[in-house]
Order: C-alpha cells, then structure tokens, then sequence
C-alpha cells in the first residue's frame, strides 16, 4: 500500500461518496472500501485499467477528466480525488474547477517539481529532471504541466481555493505542510498532497 | 418440428394490456434455462435476445441444430458461468420461436395470425417476460443483460421493474433508436414486402413465403452488423472460386457469395413477419421519450448495479449512444460501470469470440455474486 494512499484515506471520513478521478487498477478503490465502507467511483483513460477494475467488480468508467467530469452534477460527491495526474492534462485549471464543482471537498497529490534532487539535476547538470516519481525524459513525458508545491499553494490563493491541510511526503516520511515551512517542505517533499475546499 | 413439443413454455393467462391499446391474454411463452435455480434463489439472470435470436442462448439450438446464440458467453465455466448461475431467456413476443407471434395459428381461423397480430414494443416485450419471473418464483433476479435490442430490453427492464435485478448488463445498444437505426430496419421490412408471395402478410408459412425479401432484409442487416475494417480484412475483393470476374451479375466476390449465404440459411429458421413486427419495436424504442426527455428519470432511485459495454467498431449503436446511458446514470449517482471494448468486429462482437469482453463480464459477475453474498453475512 502506497504512502500516499494512507493519507489520502486519513482524509476522508467514514461513508462518504468518492469519485477517484484516474482511478489507475482501482488499488486506492478498493482499499476505501474496504475500510472505510464509502461509496467509491472511478473515472479512467486507460481501457486496460478499467478492464481490471470492472473485473474486480468496482464501478469505474472509462473516460477522461478534461471531458467526462462534466456528466457529474455540482456536489455530487464528498470527496474528488485525483492522484497524480493534474500535470498531464492540457489545462489543469479547468480540471481543477470541474473537481471543487463536482465534489464538496477535493483531495489532489502532485509530484513536486521543486524537489531538491529535481533542482539539483537542472542546476548541476543542466538536464531536465528524471527521477523515481518523474521518470521521463522531456522527449517522452506525458507531463505537461509540473509545478512544484509553492506554485500550487499560489494557484489556490490566485483562485481562493482553501487549502484545509497538506502533507509532505518523502520517501515514508509523512508531515504536515504549514505557511511557516513551505519554503522548507517545498524542498524536502517528493510529493504533496493537498485537501481542497471551494 | 417435432421438436417444437419439447419447448419449454407457459401460458400467460394474465391480461397484458399493450402500448398500441390492444390487450392479449392466454398466450404462449416459449423459454429456456440453463444451470440451477439455487435455495436461496438468489442466481437467477435473465437474459434478453436481440433481433433474430430467441430462447436457446446456448448448447446447441433443438430446432435449429445449430449453436445457440450466445454460446460463446453462456455455459460452463463461461462468461453466464450456468455451473454458477441460473440462466433464463425467452423468446420474445412477436417472435417466431415457441412464443406468441405473427406465425402463431388463429384457432378461429387455423390460419397464422399474420398481420392481424398487434404491433407489439419493446415495453410489450419485457412486460410479457415478467410473468416468467412469477412462474419460476424469483423474487428478485441476480442480473438481467443482453445486447443490442435485447440491451434495449435491459433497460426496459429495470426501469419497469426497479430493483427486481441487483446488476443489469445492457450491452451495445441505445436507450433511443436513432434515424440511422429506424431506416436500415425500413429496408428491410420494404424488401419483405416488396416481395409478392408476402400478400400483406397473410402468406401461409407451411406453403410459400417472401424468402427472397426476408433473404435481402437479412444481407442489408448483416452488413450493419460488421465493419467496414473487419469485412476489408475478411472478404476484401477476393473472387468466389473463380480467378476472373465474369462480367456477369452471378456473385463474384466472395462478400457477395457470403451475404448470399447468409440470407438464405436465415430465411429457415425465421419468420419474415415476425421481422417486421420485432424491427417495429425497435424503432418505437425511445426510453428517453417515454420518461418526458429526461433518461434518467427512466433509473430514478435505482438501487441497481449498471454495467454498460460498447464496442469500438460498432457503428450502429456506437459508443457516443451507449455512454448517453452512462451519463443519464451518473447524473443519478448510480453504481454504473463502463467500457467501451476495441475489436474490429463491429456491432456483432457481443456475439462473437472477442476475449477481453467475454473476460470482463465473467470476472464481473462473479466478482460481483461474491461481494453481495459476503456483505449479507
């Protein structure tokens, strides 16, 4: 069980309604249901990948969340949560408003570009970034849009999207993210998870 | 047909009161099953043909001697796993198989009723379908599915009947039978009576009949069944057993030679009237008409699971009209499922060997069977 998916079902409380948008194997799906008994959607490009989750029985959907998020009604979930792929999308911002649309609270990881070792590869070696959580090369990278932690702490300001908690994640380290350590935790974090609320 | 008198079937002495106003009673239902009906009766599936298919989904056909139409998905051990699950499916009024239909002798008259039969829907259909349900006692069915018009029933179905099945599978079809769809149907029933020996229906099936329009109805059907992409790779302009072309109108080319076929071995086994009525209740098929425009109003406090497949090649229930459903389902927040399967076997894939659609469906439902069991303990 991934890290990030045990802060994630922190988040959530017990019975509530969960559209995990790029809902991969359905791995987080199932570990919601089973101990948290929620009511779990999916929402996923990849027909392999929904294949599997249907044969697991969960109720997913192929599609993609630039164009199907929009068949959902305002509120319809408690939770929307979108792991790891605002960055491969052709306009996140869009994505991002579908999501505070469409659940009461949003949760969003994202791999983050300000990474020290990220940083470092640019500054010493003068490459783009390739590592555990950005395997790809520039050439290759289904990753349109990186940022880095304090960039989506400024998007949700820009947008006054409130920001009810975030965590870092390095490598098992789990912290909490708070205005005083951003700078720091923008550093040391692989990977930020964000609770959202519009 | 001797073996017309070993078909399972009942009477339904019930009223049915039809769309068009008529109402029937005291008719035949012709059905089959596969597998055990458990104790707790809690593995039933009913499953819907479509078109041209009728009760005996799989095994080999008694009438026919052919293998039944949905023998890839339903037996043991396959996708309707009947070492698992009961298997139900009837033929569907209007049809030509045991139940009643346009071929069904008048007593008053001795003669097949014709087209004095009513013009039935698909409502009518899955109406009429209940009854079976009382018959064998199930109070609630594990699963209802089916593809193409038999899709159509699905949803018939569960909005009729809310919560009567805990999954249903429509398969490659339309909650709405679009332009396209009504006018390929419209071919059809012109080329069946178009054909002199139709004599407005009332033709005697024991002596002569419109063959040769039901044969073209059938080759123009086919041909929406396949795609373009499958019937280049299959037939492309390959030459029937001749290595030049003969500047004749004989079938040259094997697609020619191969629809040929098909039309003729269909005429057999089928009823040209009975095409005309079940094509007619596909066309008046609009459940988003009938719930004032609003699909989902058709599912409203649903409870069941959806599972909804399309097929990437199939151009006459494409995936855009399959995921209206979905979408109509979603705005409810039901439990729906979706994938639209890649083949290049057109609509027809739900008929066929295509592994990763039979695959999903069986893990699905067994999946599914289990989970329900376990949270009732």
């Amino acid at each position: 069980m991934k890290e990030e998916f045990k802060v994630i079902s922190k988040f959530i409380e017990e019975k509530s309604r969960v559209l995990d948008v790029g809902c991969g194997d359905g791995i987080l799906m199932e570990y919601l249901l089973k101990n948290k008994v929620v009511d779990v959607r999916g929402l996923e490009i990849s027909k392999e990948k929904v294949k599997k989750c249907l044969s697991k029985g969960l109720a997913v959907i192929e599609g993609d969340a630039e164009n199907d998020l929009k068949q959902f009604p305002d509120l319809s979930f408690d939770y929307v949560i979108l792991s790891q792929t605002l960055q491969a999308f052709m306009s996140p911002e869009n994505v991002i408003d579908n999501l505070l649309r469409v659940g009461k609270k949003v949760i969003v990881t994202i791999p983050n570009f300000g990474y020290w070792k990220v940083r470092l590869d640019l500054l010493l070696k003068g490459e783009m970034p390739v590592t555990k959580n950005l395997p790809y090369q520039w050439y290759n990278t289904p990753n349109l849009h990186m940022c880095t932690i304090q960039d989506f702490y400024n998007f949700c300001n820009n947008k006054s999207v409130n920001i009810y908690k975030s965590i870092s994640l390095n490598g098992e380290k789990i912290s909490n993210i708070t205005t005083s350590n951003l700078k720091y935790k923008n550093l040391i974090s692989e990977l930020g998870i964000f609770l959202l609320e519009k | 047909m001797s073996n017309l008198n070993k078909m399972k079937n009942i009477i339904i002495e019930k009223a049915l009161k039809l769309d068009c106003g008529k109402e029937i009673s005291n008719y035949p239902l012709a059905y089959e099953t596969y597998g055990n009906l458990n104790e707790k009766k809690d593995n039933a599936i009913l499953i819907f043909h479509a078109l041209t298919g009728d009760q005996y989904a799989s095994g080999i056909n008694p009438i026919t001697k052919k293998e039944g139409w949905w023998n890839y998905a339903v037996g043991p051990g396959k996708s309707f796993d009947t070492d698992r699950f009961f298997v139900i499916c009837a033929n569907v009024i209007g049809g030509c198989m045991g139940s009643y239909g346009p071929g069904t002798i008048d007593p008053l008259t001795n003669k097949p009723i014709g087209t004095n039969f009513p013009v039935i829907t698909i409502n009518d259909m899955v109406n009429a379908q209940y009854n079976l349900l009382d018959y064998l006692k199930i109070e609630k069915l594990f699963a209802v599915a089916g593809g193409s018009m038999g899709g159509m029933q699905v949803l018939q179905f569960v909005s009729n009947f809310p919560n009567k099945a805990r999954v249903a599978l429509p398969i490659a079809c339309t909650a709405s039978h679009s332009a396209q769809n009504i006018a390929f149907n419209e071919l059809g029933r012109q080329a069946i009576m178009s054909d002199s020996n139709w004599k407005e229906g009332l033709y005697d099936e024991k002596s002569i009949n419109p063959d040769k329009g039901l044969a073209v109805a059938r080759m123009a059907a086919h041909i929406t069944y396949l795609s373009k992409q499958g019937l280049q790779e299959k037939f492309g302009r390959k030459l029937q057993e001749r290595s030049d072309l003969k500047f004749g109108f004989d079938a040259d080319f094997q697609i020619e030679s191969y629809l040929r076929y098909q039309g003729s071995v269909f005429v057999d086994r089928f009823d040209a009237n009975s095409y005309l009525y079940i094509t007619r209740a596909m066309d008046y098929f609009d459940l988003t008409k009938q719930y004032g425009g609003n699909l989902s109003k058709a599912f409203k406090d649903t409870k069941t699971k959806f599972f909804i497949i399309s097929f990437t090649s199939d151009w006459l229930y494409p995936t855009s009209e399959n995921k209206d459903i979905v979408i109509a389902l979603n705005a409810i927040g039901a439990d729906v499922g979706f994938v639209e399967i890649k083949t290049d076997k057109g609509h027809d894939s739900f008929l066929l060997d295509v592994p990763d659609f039979l695959s999903t469906i069986k893990n699905y439902l067994n999946t599914t069977y289990s989970n329900i069991n376990e949270r009732r303990i």
